[in-house]
């Protein structure tokens, strides 16, 4: 999938940079939603996590020299956004204290 | 290396950076609403960049306007669900910090920890 040859140029050793950058993201982001201590942090986190993998999917977008997982990030974006407000409409409506 | 390498690269760099300050905020802020402030910008603005590199990288018009557009959503869609979110904690009474001086929605809210149906607050003061 990856088609960087070993003699990286910049572009090659930015890419990986930007990835294990954004895996560290990631993980801290899920050590959020695990810990919490009420429901909105953990869902500030879900939401931080799907940003995150809008990022992801760009990055191997270029790694892997296909555009088309683009169209996959706006589908992901759009079913972030949604489950962020519904996640909204819930804690509204029902309560989302678990101490 | 020519110039669109040098782009996308410092593009990625950067928003890289920004992700990974997004994802500090998120664990180290005290409040939930601090965390928001985190997730929603920092977080954001690295993915734009990411998305502005891959932009350059591809070099084609139909990516230029799909990653474009992208950014377009979550630069219109973050504000409105961290709104949204922040209404919801502070409905559902998330306990602030505790040295947070200024809390101007104080009293015009039911009551914080009081659950049910949110009653509007009478306009003009």
């Amino acid at each position: 999938m990856i088609l960087f040859e070993p003699p990286m140029g910049f572009l090659a050793i930015a890419t990986y940079v930007t990835m294990i950058a954004v895996a560290i993201s990631i993980l801290v982001a899920a050590l959020r939603v695990f810990i919490g201590p009420s429901l909105p942090d953990r869902v500030v986190a879900l939401d931080l996590v799907g940003l995150l993998a809008v990022s992801v999917i760009s990055v191997v977008a270029i790694a892997s020299q296909q555009p088309v997982l683009l169209d996959a990030a706006i589908a992901l974006a759009l079913i972030a956004f949604l489950s962020t407000m519904a996640f909204a409409r819930f804690i509204e409506w029902q309560g989302g204290r678990d101490e | 290396m020519n110039a669109t390498e040098l782009i996308a690269g410092i593009l990625l760099l950067a928003g890289a950076a920004f992700v990974l300050v997004s994802a500090i905020g998120v664990i180290r802020f005290p409040d939930v609403y601090m965390r928001m402030h985190a997730a929603t910008k920092a977080g954001t603005l690295g993915a734009g960049l990411v998305l502005g590199a891959a932009a350059i990288v591809f070099g084609d018009l139909g990516i230029t306007v799909r990653s474009f557009v992208v950014f377009l959503f979550l630069l219109l869609t973050a504000p409105v669900a961290a709104h949204v979110l922040g209404r919801a904690a502070y409905y559902d009474g998330v306990p602030r910090w505790e040295r947070t001086r200024l809390d101007e929605l104080d009293g015009r809210y039911p009551v914080p920890g009081e659950r049910g149906a949110p009653k509007a607050v009478p306009p003009g003061d």
